[in-house]
């Protein structure tokens, strides 16, 4: 779960993270009115998650309650358009009014996860404000980093050191080691895999602030913090995600793609794999769909019709190898789907084998159908079936 | 011979009267596997349909047992515990079988618990064919011999082993190591035991996108294992950039955890990668052939 800026920052002020003074407002009236209420210059900000919000004019300057208004119309009027990483863009339903900063200088400074060392990797840059992958390509040295040894946890030093090794200006110095350790203890108490600072600015009067926040918390750990599904709610929603969970499945295993075959396997490697074979066979691929492990009959049932329903698929190739799954129930659920779904019909290719597998072959040579022997053949007869 | 696991080693199961525990337990004790008890807190005295008995706590488990090995499968809120209750046991291996275990549970554990080998979590277990089985992973697929196999996936293993077996080729020990970012045993701390195990003559690596585990474990390969037959797959290709797929670990973000860094790095290693999971036997048959 990825949260919003204004989210981040209010996570970011429990932690005891300087940030500046905002508010939130969902129209323009909203700013108008906190611009009116409190005096001072301000920054309107979109709140998406998607980046690139300057480029797309999405920031922008306010000095008055009449300007304030004026650039919110502006920011709402349009949503956040396309790029690389979101095709479908991103629709703005609130801003965040903060202040403006005088800036001195902007740097760079996240904690997150490193899977192959198995820690948390604290990494700081005096190149602010820009992308960080963009950074590292540019300027690889210029990235101090940290792993941190868990059974330890945050000590000042860190900060201390990675302020000095990222050769930051002398004027974060006092203050890093701090903001560094209330960043930890946020992802540690919130279970993170990413909070992100970007940039961290130095003001003109050597004051320090957090002046973006990106927050990425783990999915598993929601239900230690149950205010976190409240928060969930004012997050655009991804219609797979929804889909799935309507389906009874897990947010992750169920995902759109624009071709024509659509599939379903038992377990993500498996279902990953049986992606590939269809592309392999020359055939476009509809959707991925992970049934999960010990998949019953109306589960399968609610995954065909998932599929059948809410992709483009004109053949649907099942591939399932029963290890706890079994064939029976998944033979069940199919023959289910066939014949009291409203759904339209397409063209079916099944592949049945593991734990039970005779008995769902039964089952399904009884309702008329018969499976194929490998995944390769299955995924080449759905490609033809979709032509 | 085998790793990790052999007839011999005597196996807990932590939560053996929950329904997952009891069914493979069952499972995993009509393959051959030297279960010797279980515990379920408060179910201590008690005894498991097969006459395992059941105890409270894992160190009452491992004082009347002797038991080295556990399986997990708790539910995700106490899977760390379960693997801090099994590691000051004396329990010195231990799969967790449990998904959706927080990642941070995970950091703490994998970095408090020097000794204790982890399999997975959100793991199908390992089996060394014809002498055990740990998790939850179909035995009739299996056949003894010398070829070892790792894995990210569950059924995925299934499907690479039965076309193995099929295709006459036996396995020493499979191992389906996990799909979340944060794993106790990875591809490299696998081929560390294979390279060790004179009995292992070739290895499967099934790997998929997201994490850097395949890219670490060609840089293994090419510095200690130049000579071992192995054979590389990677699944989900065709995977968009930025999304999960099933496993919390299948993310491909920014330029990590690409199909084509995995393998540009197996190639650059000496390994063949294979297109799809049944040109796997045809390679390691080949090169099989090659250092015969």
């Amino acid at each position: 779960m990825n949260l919003m800026e204004y989210q981040g920052k209010e996570l970011f002020k429990r932690a005891g993270i300087p940030v500046p003074r905002s508010g939130h407002a969902v129209d323009a009236h909203q700013v108008a009115d906190y611009i009116e209420k409190t005096v001072g210059e301000w920054v309107v900000k979109a709140q998406v998650l998607m980046g690139g919000r300057g480029k797309a004019g999405k920031i922008k300057f306010a000095n008055t309650a009449d300007e304030g208004r004026s650039v919110a119309t502006d920011i709402l009027a349009t949503p956040m358009p396309p790029n690389r990483q979101n095709p479908k863009g991103e629709p703005i339903n609130s801003l965040l009014v903060e202040e403006k900063l005088p800036i001195a200088k902007e740097a760079y400074c996240a904690i997150t996860i490193d899977r192959t060392a198995k820690k948390p990797v604290i990494m700081v840059s005096r190149f602010g404000g820009m992308d960080i992958e963009e950074v590292a390509e540019k300027h690889p040295d210029s990235i101090a980093k940290f792993y941190v040894d868990t059974a330890i946890g945050y000590s000042p030093f860190i900060g201390r050191e990675l302020a000095f090794e990222s050769e930051l200006d002398a004027g974060y110095r006092k203050q890093l080691p701090s903001i560094v350790g209330a960043l930890y203890d946020l992802f540690f108490r919130y279970g993170a895999k990413l909070v992100e600072i970007n940039p961290l600015v130095l003001t003109t009067d050597g004051k320090v602030y957090a002046s973006d926040a990106k927050v990425e918390l783990d999915d598993d750990a929601l239900f230690r913090n149950p205010e976190f599904a409240e928060w969930q709610k004012h997050l655009p929603l991804d219609e797979d995600e929804q889909l799935a969970s309507k389906a009874g499945l897990g947010i992750r295993n169920f995902r759109r793609f624009d071709g024509n075959v659509g599939t379903m396997a038992n377990g993500a490697g498996l279902a990953m794999a049986t992606m590939d074979a269809v592309t392999n066979a020359g055939g476009k691929i509809a959707n991925f769909l992970d049934v999960g492990g010990g998949a019953n009959a109306e589960r399968v049932r609610n995954c065909y019709e998932l599929v059948v329903n809410n992709t483009g698929a004109k053949a649907f190739f099942i591939n399932i190898f029963g290890g706890i799954t079994r064939g029976d129930e998944v033979a069940k659920g199919i023959v289910q789907a066939m014949e009291e779904t409203s759904s339209r019909k397409i063209p079916l290719v099944i592949r049945l084998t593991g734990t039970n597998e005779e008995e769902g072959r039964r089952i399904l040579a009884k309702a008329g159908m018969t499976p194929v022997e490998t995944m390769d053949e299955g995924a080449k007869r759905a490609v033809e079936l979709a032509k | 011979m085998s790793i990790f696991l052999d007839k011999n080693s005597k196996v807990i199961v932590q939560g053996i009267t929950g329904a997952e525990g009891s069914y493979h337990t069952d499972r995993m004790v009509k393959y051959g596997t030297h279960v010797v008890g279980g515990v379920t807190p408060g179910k201590g005295g008690q005894k498991t349909p097969q006459g395992l008995p059941v105890f409270d706590t894992v160190k009452d488990a491992v004082e009347a047992t002797g038991a080295t090995h556990t399986c997990i499968f708790v539910p995700p809120p106490f899977a760390a515990d379960a693997l801090y209750e099994a590691y000051e046991a004396g329990i010195t291996f231990a799969v967790c079988i449990t998904e959706g275990v927080p990642v941070h549970d995970m950091l703490k554990v994998v970095g408090t618990t020097p000794g204790m080998r982890i399999i997975g979590p959100n793991c199908p277990g390992l089996v060394s064919p014809g002498k055990a089985s740990i998790g939850i992973m179909p035995g009739h697929v299996f056949t003894p011999g010398k070829v070892g196999l790792i894995s990210r996936s569950g059924t995925l293993t299934y499907e690479v082993v039965d076309l193995l077996t099929r295709a006459g080729i036996g396995q020493s020990t499979c191992i389906g190591i996990g799909g979340d970012p944060i794993i106790g045993t990875t591809f490299v701390d696998c081929l560390r035991e294979f390279k060790n195990d004179p009995e292992t003559t070739a290895v499967v690596v099934c790997g998929e996108i997201g994490g850097s585990d395949e890219e670490d474990a060609a840089a293994f390969i090419s510095r200690h294992m130049p000579e071992t037959p192995i054979v590389g797959f990677i699944g989900g290709r065709n995977a968009p950039p930025g999304k999960s797929l099933g496993h919390a670990g299948a993310i491909i973000s920014g330029n990590f955890g690409t199909p084509q860094s995995k393998i540009a790095a197996f190639k650059a290693a000496g390994v063949p990668v294979a297109d799809r999971p049944s040109d796997i036997p045809r390679l390691l048959a080949e090169r099989l052939a090659v250092t015969v």
